[in-house]
């Protein structure tokens, strides 16, 4: 790896390049799936190949191949010039960056058990005894399993003297019963929707969610979601478990921090959003009780946006985003950190593959636990929703106005969890919305899950980010919008 | 469920465009044969009963500008090779992108080794042998021989446009190629090639946006000058947003919000996804479900339409009728599901393994015959809508969608445009959507962010179900 990330610093200078970094890449993927008794997908892949990113005549440029011969990479390297050379035909200004030290280490997370050394066969077993306890269930019409485990080898090399070697080994899983009855369709998934619980772990995540012994209770409260009562609307009282809060932090705090938006360079996909500059230090986010940190590093736990150092050198960090309500920080890489005037980047460029340029990135934007218990929560609430386990989301390409529904929700009347409610609905405004939370579970309710599915960027990226939360309630929040037909 | 794409390796001498500059995309080209040399000879080291390889190479380089300068610009080249391995009824799928011969051996011993351990597949069939392929002809010299300079003196224009116009303008500019190779060690091999240019564009002001977007095989035929002045008329025209209450509106969608609403539907129409029982037309085939004036087919022939003429095991793609004035007549097959469930395989299965089975991905709908002012000059009172965002499925069965409008949202009163609104939230099936359409547009190819490109027109629609509105 070192050999060629080095020659393409080397020959990127003396193609005039001014400043140029490297990420060689080897990624190894495994991917099982069942559906119904059978196995679905059945495989592995590998990728190794070189990215290289340039400033030159003032302007960015990047190339990346997988030909890792001298021939290739001196290819790839006068493509990435050419580019970048291009750019400037259409140039204001000068890129600028933040300064950054140059590191020379190493780091890989910790497991305790290599996922591509369990054999295959055992993984597909887990799946297919967890299918086999989701079909025992009378009315379950579909019953599906996955697991992936990626494993990525990446080297960075800077022409200011940089040279990281990160290992990081990602382990996921997931089930998800379905039943159709009547005119409807109804879904349970554990423990999250959309492919499961992903970390920055071994295979000894997967045992410790025990897939099969959950497997009858989200079966049967699948198909008892036909016979539940609809969705009230109105304003009420809601309760989220702490998975539907990763999300609802993912979309309208994770995202809307993200400086590259803020400043206009997402405005034609992923779009901009309402924090714009002069909001920082002065913006009411949340109620007193509300603090979100954005933390890379290994000490806020293994999630899918931890690492040591982002795909531009910078160290890991933990940067207060919400304190006590106020917001207080946005997601920087080098560039955007000069461009408001901030010493430094806070660390958070990423990408998914050595075939793309590292972008700002959410790592792991979590609220910070508050101290109370979830049994508490409940019985202190007199009327209210308690919703679990996402089923859709949307959000305006501003992230002002959302709108989340949920696999399933309860009832709550006089401090006691009541009826079923099938897909429970609930919107608002962002700020408004966590403005009115009144009460966060404590750390033994907090979670660190895995959103392995953000999309962002033109090409499109796909990464993996990471989000803690524990139950909280929100007071006033409308509800049913969803299924309303007025 | 869409075809992996990676790196590749063996490389001709750079290609030179015409105007200059290093054509990126031209000089990764590496043809049938260099494809069907990779293939044969994984199928000549794998020691399984039957082996199938997937060769897919794409060289794309993509100009991305924002506030009126370029700040990303970039170029990539990935190869996949693929390998399917079959032994004794079980099969299993292993991918590399190195191309020594040491990693092509390893790469077919790899997939016989997961195939050996995989259950025995009561549904697997034997691979097929050499089939006829309909030509289609979708690489252009033109659009692969793109330069670096050629994508920014356009996107130079477009900044000096908006500057111009003091407005601040976003986008991309791209260009491409992908070619595909499919072998087995039954003889069959297919290769197909395309070339694809995409520009979009986004013009912005203090409190308004105006977008334009079109994708073409020929990068010549996409005018970014009139894509730009589109959206900054747009913009300019959807200045002062007013908020107007949500509620139910006769909604005016032009085609890239037509796309992004119907393109949730292409799972629906798979066997699969019927015998799953979790497609909106379980129980509901043959019976009237959209109003007359919809058709669908899903047809790669169409001259509109890119995307290779053969399915993830080698089946020659079917013109398939998906939908027949209103009632849903047919369904796409997979070799597998078609056995299954009694029909006959249509050509549009993934590659295999996999749950998914098979889907259509050349949708085209019927169009029509009225204009955007013919469509405005009839409503009373109603919303004109540029585009959609971020749009999510709440009901499966209702095919109940929920998403945002954006970047030129307009009200329209008797018989005109009346301004700008703000944007708003919709929740809307589109089963009801299907039955309430009074007018249609010609059909297009049209281009958005939540689905894949299709044919479709613009569409007026009585009492679409905007619930919410924001702050902009």
């Amino acid at each position: 790896m070192k050999s060629w990330a080095n020659l393409a610093i080397e020959k990127a200078l003396a193609r005039g390049a001014t400043y140029a970094d490297v990420r060689v890449m080897d990624i190894r993927h495994r991917e099982v799936s069942t559906k119904n008794g059978q196995v679905g997908r059945a495989g592995e892949a590998e990728s190794l190949g070189l990215g290289l990113r340039v400033i030159a005549q003032g302007s960015w440029g990047f190339a990346s191949t997988d030909r890792l011969t001298r021939e290739g990479v001196e290819a790839c390297v006068a493509e990435a010039v050419a580019i970048a050379k291009a750019s400037a035909l259409a140039k204001r200004h000068d890129v600028v960056m933040a300064p950054e030290q140059p590191y020379v280490d190493t780091w890989q997370n910790p497991f305790i058990k290599d996922p591509f050394r369990i054999p295959i066969e055992t993984q597909i077993a887990v799946l297919l005894a967890a299918d086999a306890e989701m079909r025992k269930v009378k009315g379950i019409t579909l019953a599906e399993g996955s697991m992936s485990f990626r494993r990525i080898e990446q080297l960075f090399v800077s022409s200011i003297g940089s040279v990281i070697h990160q290992v990081k080994m990602q382990s996921g899983a997931g089930i998800v019963a379905t039943s159709f009855a009547g005119e409807e369709i109804q879904k349970r998934s554990y423990p999250n929707s959309f492919g499961g619980q992903h970390m920055l772990r071994g295979y000894e995540l997967i045992e410790e969610l025990d897939l099969v012994g959950h497997a009858p209770r989200i079966a049967e409260e699948c198909v008892a979601l036909h016979s539940a009562a609809p969705c009230p609307e109105g304003k009420n009282t809601i309760i989220l478990d702490s998975s539907q809060l990763g999300l609802q932090i993912h979309e309208s705090i994770g995202h809307p921090i993200e400086l590259d938006r803020v400043l206009g360079m997402e405005a034609n996909f992923a779009g901009m959003s309402f924090l714009t500059l002069e909001k920082l230090n002065s913006l009411r986010y949340g109620s007193d009780i509300v603090n979100v940190v954005a933390d890379a590093r290994l000490a806020h736990g293994p999630g899918l946006g931890t690492f040591a150092y982002d795909d531009e050198g910078v160290p890991a960090q933990c940067t207060p985003i919400i304190s006590n309500g106020l917001f207080t920080g946005y997601l920087t890489n080098r560039e955007t950190a000069a461009a408001i005037g901030q010493p430094r980047s806070n660390g958070t460029m990423r990408t998914e593959s050595w075939n793309r340029l590292p972008i700002i990135r959410m790592t792991n934007i979590s609220i910070l636990p508050g101290d109370r218990k979830f049994e508490d929560l409940i019985a202190d609430t007199d009327d209210g929703i308690y919703m679990e386990t996402n089923r859709s989301w949307s959000i305006d390409d501003r992230r002002y106005h959302f709108q989340f529904s949920t696999e399933i929700g309860w009832e709550i009347k006089k401090g006691k969890r009541g009826r079923m409610i099938k897909t429970p609905s609930y919107s608002g405004i962002t700020t408004e919305f966590w403005n009115s939370c009144d009460a966060i579970c404590s750390r033994d309710y907090w979670t660190l899950w895995g959103t392995p599915n953000c999309g962002k960027g033109q090409p499109m990226q796909t990464m993996g980010t990471g989000h803690g939360a524990a139950p909280a309630r929100f007071r006033n929040i409308k509800v049913g919008v969803a299924s309303s037909k007025s | 469920m869409s075809k992996k794409t990676k790196s590749r390796t063996v490389r001709r001498a750079p290609a030179r465009s015409r105007r200059g500059g290093h054509a990126i995309a031209a000089s990764h080209r590496l043809g049938a044969s260099e494809l069907r040399r990779i293939a044969e000879k994984i199928i000549k080291f794998s020691e399984a009963d039957e082996t199938e390889v997937d060769v897919t190479a794409v060289t794309s380089a993509l100009t991305r500008f924002a506030n009126n300068t370029i700040h990303q610009n970039v170029a990539e080249q990935g190869l996949t090779i693929s390998v399917r391995a079959v032994v004794d009824g079980r099969t299993a799928r292993a991918s590399t992108n190195k191309t020594d011969d040491e990693s092509l051996r390893r790469v077919a011993r790899a997939a016989l080794d997961l195939a050996r351990v995989q259950p025995r597949n009561p549904d697997l069939l034997p691979m097929l042998g050499p089939q006829k392929i309909q030509k289609v002809s979708r690489f252009v010299e033109a659009t692969a021989a793109a330069t670096p300079a050629d994508r920014a003196r356009a996107v130079a224009r477009v900044c000096q446009m908006a500057d111009k116009n003091k407005q601040t303008t976003a986008g991309i500019f791209s260009t491409g190629l992908s070619e595909i190779a499919l072998a087995n060690s039954r003889g069959l091999f297919e290769f197909y090639e395309d070339t694809r240019g995409e520009f979009s564009v986004t013009m912005l002001e203090k409190d308004s946006s105006g977008w334009a977007k079109a994708t073409s095989a020929r990068v010549g035929e996409i005018d970014c000058d009139a894509l730009a002045q589109r959206a900054s008329e747009k913009c300019a025209s959807s200045r002062s947003p007013r908020e107007v209450p949500p509620g139910r509106y006769t909604a005016i969608l032009e085609p890239p919000a037509v796309l992004d609403l119907v393109g949730f539907l292409f799972y629906d129409f798979a066997g699969t996804c019927v015998a799953d029982q979790r497609s909106c037309f379980t129980g509901r085939m043959g019976k009237k479900l959209f109003g007359e004036n919809i058709s669908i087919w899903d047809d790669v022939y169409h001259p509109l339409q890119l995307g290779p003429p053969f399915d993830g095991e080698g089946v020659p793609r079917k013109k398939v009728t998906l939908v027949e004035r209103g009632v849903p007549q047919n369904l796409v097959y997979s070799r597998a599901t078609a056995k299954k469930m009694k029909a006959q395989p249509t050509g549009h299965g993934f590659s295999l393994p996999t749950e998914d089975g098979e889907a259509p991905f050349n949708l085209v709908f019927a169009g029509g015959n009225s204009s955007a002012e013919e469509m405005i000059r009839s409503t009373e009172r109603g919303l004109l809508i540029t585009r959609l965002w971020y749009i999510r499925e709440v009901d499966p069965y209702q095919k109940v969608l929920t998403g945002m409008t954006r970047d030129g949202t307009f009200l329209v009163e008797n018989g005109r445009v009346a301004g700008a609104v703000r944007n708003f939230r919709f929740n809307q099936s589109i089963i009801d959507m299907l039955s309430n359409v009074e007018m249609l547009g010609p059909a297009v190819r049209a281009s958005g962010e939540e689905s894949f490109d299709m044919v479709v027109p613009a569409m007026k629609v009585r009492d679409f179900h905007f619930s919410e509105v924001t702050k902009f």
